[in-house]
């Protein structure tokens, strides 16, 4: 089984009705034997399993070595240990109900755990199936109301999953456009269209109404579709409807009219009369032709009312879900038409990417109450998810099959809570994200193909981390095969985990070399960097020191720019700058590096207006975001943190909590600049008077989003009075935040080591950006216009 | 046939009427104000309500230019819909000897085909319990025919608009619904006349207060169900319909509007909806079978929705008390209809009521929605879906009720489907 990879589970599904199908288990019911805490939601054709595991995964650490003991057995800064450390994981498994018996078996025989006494159950099937639940399980069902678990659902991946809703568009170029979540997610509207239509109103985690409905849901189109057709399956009766005229069988306004009813605005293409036109003994239609009909009648009445009702109480936010959505391209585009066309646009319909799997969750979160699950924030894996899957008529037929047999979502608890920056100016509007892939085709397609072409060396890499482990070789192996095939399914279903970006393929990266215990592959590169580029700090700082202020401050700033070419990630990177330091000699590969820079003006180059700044009032207190380790770093990033220190600005250095590529970790960073401190007394006095901060972001990405920042680091800045941000390196800087607009003073400083990148920003590689901004209506000009500081 | 003989040769007509006389009857209207006057101030006040449509109003006008002012005979009003046509025509009952004499032949002729008949070819029917006679339309007195065929059958209508000469009256046709814009060239090609048209919302304002004022002997016009949520004592009572404003309109044709009405020009249609009369005979046309709205009513009144849609109660047993849903209601309109051995288990009337009932409750519930949006407490159904249809009526009058716990009231029109072509004629009478 240990070879059954997703690619054979699409396979062993091509056989959906056969209900005796050999499940791939290690694929589907993953980490059984520690799962507790089952819940279930049983709907009219697919059960959604929820349940709670811990997983247990390797993770790098870094300790210092007792320098003063004089044990250390190498010159080597600390050492690295892998240690075990188990996460909590939710999984939530969805499958047809013809499988719900082999399911339980399944489970029965793979649960070690034996507290767990009850099953959480919801869903209108819960109720035919709670004998064999018992029977099978040997557990007891607990049933829950399924409207209270629905919301409890919704408001869980409202609030933990950044991309969950979306907005329909059949015809642009990206069908999907996810929403950032607005802070507050209350309050909502949220139709529910199953048989019939509930309409709730959700205004705070347990505060919920339900303020009207209608009976003409689902269930009225298959009732009355299958009267009609003769078509049985839901599905079927849609694919009819998305080959169907509805004209045929509608009377149009311009049936009445013969064109359009212009006074009231009616255009001749609206329907005045669903079926208006069969009403008639001597004519047939066609099966396509009512089912489109239908579909019409049906999504067009149900926006209608949802219209009125978010009107009458003052809703802008409108999400749906139940069987009738469910991801079908078909009905979300004719609820979004009908919505558009009641309301003007001022109203918009909204999708949810886990809409099937709310019951569960809330379900889930009923059971689990005792572990508030709602303190901690929860993050998507996008290792063990299926991704969203259009189930759209003409998509192809490998991913029809799987997307109508097992669909899983994974979400990890974090060990951090995460909020906003309140530095922000606007977090509802706030993208992180600079380039949107699912809409851009072009840049879709580049980083795609950069991504694959960039896997081998990353496995290459994975590898050697672990020189005395033989069978990583295997697991690099599969490795390569998951994020491959993650690659692949991206290039069909771009919208597969929300919003495409460079930020969800690198993290998706990381997510599949966590997934093979590859936690941190560039753990000995970043040590050795690290040993080596520290050795020439004093005499970096010294080389600064000896230059005039003006100078200086010039020197810092390219001083960063070089370090930051010093990137792993980055393929431009020249082999030079990598044996500089592999062979000892970084300071070789700095000047190497400023020599590589590109000349002022640079492609964004703000760089008079920071000098000008830099000659007002000092800053009460700058938070870093840094990026990479080693040169970057100790070289580039240190010393400049040295001088704001020396300006009397207190700095607060944020760096990633788990390994992102070569990018530094908190841990790493706590390491060096205890070591920097211990040469250099600015260091030592900042650390020592608290002027310093090291803080870890609750990030594990190469990107930054600041609006899920570890909740410390929130505290600290705003307790600080932070009113200067600066942001460095391309992940953080220019794939994400490029034009993150903050409340206060900022600056953004990268280095474009992709040439395609470059290009496409009008420059070359090694391009600089410089992007010092000071939002609009503050006094950056005033202050500029203060004197200096002495 | 009855009422048909019932024929007054009343030649009270006064051609002689001045305009300052106070009107003979509650019936004698406004004859040529646009306003509708209260029935109970018509006496004293009548004449000063006018002064509302200071361009219609001539209170010292001389009969003899009122004469002239006044169209030539024959007066029709006509709205074309989607799946009927409404005919109203007033038959003039004070025709003096002197007139008698110059009515051209083909005048009289449409005048005896009209009046004389109940039914016209296969499809055309006059609705001779609507009649509305002894009324006073800008001077004259007659009765008002209500007649109304498909729309598919305009063709013939317009052959016998040729056969007849209709063209030689040079009357000018007053005529509104989407099929005066639809078939005003057929009307010119075919029959050689000229369609005055009409906006069919103007109309079906106007129609509904004028027939609401004249009316005031037998029936009355308007009404409602006492007790709607106790079928046992559910009983139809006379409404008046005074100081109407604000009242929210919902006309069921084909298709629905629903308009906010505030005064007689002051309304904005705020919604409608594409399952209206239309979607109910369409649907039972393609599920039964069935061809007419007679046919349909018929059906759906003996059988039984419950085997076709699923209810509350099909799902939790009961009352879903969280969120206090009755176990009666219905949760899923042909719900049932979703398994297999439903589907093979109920009949054409079942499915027929499970239709009527699920356009009717549609259709309340839209409306209370607009009602509550709209902040307005009275409701006015009108269409040709409600004709002889006292099952759908009920089931608003019901709904309205039983959904706003007693805030909304439902009233209907005797003249349900009428009033966009009683609003034409009054159009031709007295041009806006």
């Amino acid at each position: 089984m240990a070879e059954c990879s997703q690619v054979d589970s699409s396979k062993a599904s091509r056989h959906t009705m056969d209900k005796s199908i050999t499940l791939p288990p290690d694929e589907i019911f993953r980490n059984l034997e520690n799962a507790k805490r089952f819940a279930i939601d049983i709907g009219g054709s697919l059960t959604k399993l929820a349940y709670y595991s811990t997983v247990q995964h390797k993770v790098a650490k870094v300790r210092s070595f007792d320098h003063s003991a004089k044990e250390a057995a190498s010159d080597k800064l600390y050492e690295i240990s892998v240690q075990e450390e188990v996460t909590a994981r939710l999984h939530f498994i969805k499958f047809e109900n013809a499988y719900i018996e082999t399911c339980l078996d399944f489970i029965k025989d793979h649960l070690v755990n034996t507290e767990t006494k009850v099953i959480k159950a919801t869903g209108g099937g819960a109720h035919k199936f709670k004998e064999l639940l018992e029977r099978k399980l040997g557990l007891r069902v607990d049933k829950e109301d399924e409207m209270t678990c629905l919301i409890k659902g919704c408001n869980f991946v409202l609030r933990n999953i950044p991309h969950e809703a979306f907005v329909y568009a059949k015809h642009a170029d990206s069908e999907f456009r996810f929403q950032t979540t607005h802070p507050d997610i209350f309050p909502y509207l949220l139709v529910n269209i199953g048989s019939g239509v509930s309409i709730v109103k959700v205004e705070s985690e347990d505060k919920f109404e339900r303020i009207g409905g209608s009976s003409i849901g689902g269930g009225t189109f298959w009732g009355l579709g299958a009267l009609l057709t003769k078509t049985k399956r839901f599905d079927e009766l849609l694919q009819l409807a998305s080959k169907g005229q509805h004209t045929s069988v509608d009377m149009l306004v311009k049936d009445i009219y013969g064109g359009s009813y212009g006074s009231l605005g009616l255009t001749g293409d609206l329907i005045a009369s669903s079926f208006g036109k069969s009403a008639t003994a001597d004519k047939e239609f066609s099966k396509e032709d009512m089912a489109k009909s239908l579909l019409h009648m049906i999504s067009n009445d149900i926006g209608q009312l949802a219209c009125l009702y978010a009107k009458l109480h003052n809703l802008s936010r409108v999400y749906f879900g139940g069987f009738f959505i469910r991801g079908h391209p078909v009905t979300m585009h004719t609820i979004t038409y009908s919505i558009n066309f009641f309301t003007k646009g001022e109203v918009q319909a909204l999708f949810l990417r886990h809409e099937g799997y709310l019951g569960a969750i809330g379900a889930f979160l009923k059971g689990a109450e005792e572990d508030n699950p709602n303190q901690y924030s929860w993050g998507e894996n996008y290792a063990g998810s299926s991704g969203l899957m259009s189930i759209s008529p003409d998509m192809n037929p490998m991913q029809r099959a799987r997307s109508g047999t097992f669909d899983m979502l994974e979400m990890d608890r974090l060990e951090r809570q995460l909020v906003n920056l309140s530095l922000l100016q606007d977090p509802s509007s706030y993208i992180p994200d600079t380039v949107d892939l699912t809409e851009d085709a072009l840049a879709r397609e580049y980083w795609l193909d950069c991504f694959e072409e960039a896997l081998d060396g990353v496995v290459k890499r994975a590898v050697a981390s672990q020189p005395d482990m033989p069978e990583s070789v295997e697991r690099a192996e599969k490795f390569r095969q998951k994020y491959r095939h993650k690659l692949q399914t991206l290039r069909h279903q771009p919208f597969a985990y929300g919003s495409l970006t460079v930020r969800s393929l690198l993290d998706t990266r990381e997510h599949c070399l966590n997934e093979f215990n590859f936690p941190d592959p560039y753990s000995k590169i970043k040590q050795r960097e690290n040993d080596v580029a520290l050795k020439f700090y004093q005499k970096a700082v010294r080389t600064l020191e000896a230059l005039s202020w003006e100078e200086r401050q010039f020197a810092l700033v390219r001083g960063v720019l070089a370090g930051n070419v010093f990137d792993w990630g980055a393929k431009a990177v020249s082999d030079l700058l990598i044996c500089s330091v592999l062979e000892s000699d970084p300071e070789f590969g700095f000047e190497e590096a400023k020599r590589q820079l590109e000349e002022r003006p640079w492609l964004v180059d703000s760089y008079d207006q920071w000098f000008h700044r830099l000659k007002g009032r000092p800053h009460k207190c700058a938070l870093f975001f840094v990026d990479n380790s080693g040169v970057d770093i100790i070289l580039g990033v240190m010393p400049f943190v040295r001088e704001l220190l020396s300006r009397g600005t207190e700095v607060v250095l944020a760096s990633n909590s788990g390994p992102a590529l070569n990018d530094v970790t908190n841990g790493e960073l706590q390491i060096l600049t205890e070591r920097i401190a211990a040469m250099d007394p600015v260091i030592q006095a900042g650390l020592k008077e608290d002027r310093l901060t090291l803080i870890q972001s609750g990030s594990s990405s190469p990107c930054l989003d600041l609006s899920r920042l570890d909740k410390v680091l929130a505290m600290v800045v705003r307790e600080r009075n932070t009113d200067l941000v600066i942001i460095e390196g391309m992940g953080r800087a220019i794939h994400t935040n490029y034009y993150a607009t903050l409340s206060c003073e900022s600056l953004k400083m990268a280095v474009i080591k992709n040439s395609w990148l470059a290009d496409r920003l009008g420059g070359k590689l090694f391009s600089v950006v410089f992007k010092y901004e000071v939002p609009a209506g503050t006094g950056g000009l005033t202050e500029a216009a203060a004197p200096p500081s002495p | 046939m009855a009422y048909n003989g019932h024929q007054r040769d009343d030649d009270t007509a006064d051609e002689d009427e001045t305009p300052t006389k106070h009107p003979r009857s509650n019936k004698d209207m406004p004859g040529c104000l646009r306003g509708y006057v209260d029935k109970e101030v018509a006496a004293p006040a009548g004449r000063a309500s006018s002064s509302r449509c200071s361009s219609d109003a001539m209170p010292r006008l001389r009969s003899d230019s009122v004469k002239k002012s006044r169209p030539p005979f024959p007066w029709f009003g006509m709205d074309i819909g989607g799946t009927l046509v409404k005919l109203v025509y007033f038959e003039p009952k004070d025709i003096t000897a002197e007139e008698e004499q110059e009515e051209v032949e083909n005048l009289k002729s449409i005048r005896r085909y009209l009046t004389s008949n109940t039914a016209y070819g296969s499809t055309g029917i006059r609705d001779v319990h609507l009649e509305l006679q002894e009324l006073t339309l800008c001077g004259r007195t007659g009765n008002l025919h209500f007649i109304r065929f498909p729309t598919h059958d305009l063709p013939v209508f317009l052959q016998m608009g040729r056969n007849k000469h209709f063209s030689s009256l040079h009357t000018s046709l007053c005529a509104t619904g989407g099929g005066a814009y639809k078939f005003e060239s057929d009307f010119r090609m075919m029959a050689d006349l000229q369609l005055s048209k009409l906006d069919e919302l103007d109309c079906l304002i106007r129609g509904v207060l004028y027939i609401d004022s004249v009316v005031s002997s037998g029936p009355s016009e308007c009404y409602y169900f006492e007790n709607p949520t106790e079928p046992e004592r559910c009983v139809q009572r006379p409404y008046t319909l005074e100081n109407p404003y604000p009242l929210l309109l919902v006309n069921i044709g084909s298709g629905v509007s629903i308009l906010a009405v505030y005064s007689e020009t002051n309304y904005k249609r705020v919604t409608g909806t594409s399952l209206g009369g239309g979607t109910f005979l369409g649907l039972c046309c393609l599920l039964t079978g069935c061809s007419t709205f007679e046919e349909a009513l018929e059906m759906a009144s003996q059988g039984e929705s419950t085997r076709v849609d699923k209810l509350v109660r099909d799902i939790y047993g009961g009352d879903y008390e969280r969120f206090g849903l009755p176990g009666w209601a219905v949760a899923s309109s042909f719900g049932n209809m979703m398994s297999k051995d439903k589907r093979e288990s109920v009949s054409k009337e079942d499915l027929a009521r499970a239709t009527l009932v699920t356009i009717t409750n549609n259709i309340g519930s839209i409306t209370r929605m607009c009602a509550l949006n709209e902040n307005i407490e009275r409701v006015v159904f009108v269409g040709n879906f409600l004709r002889v249809n006292t099952l759908s009526m009920k089931l608003l009058a019901y709904a309205m009720d039983y959904w706003s716990k007693g805030q909304l009231k439902a009233l209907f029109l005797r003249h349900e489907g009428y009033f966009g072509a009683v609003g034409a004629l009054l159009e031709l009478l007295h041009p806006s």
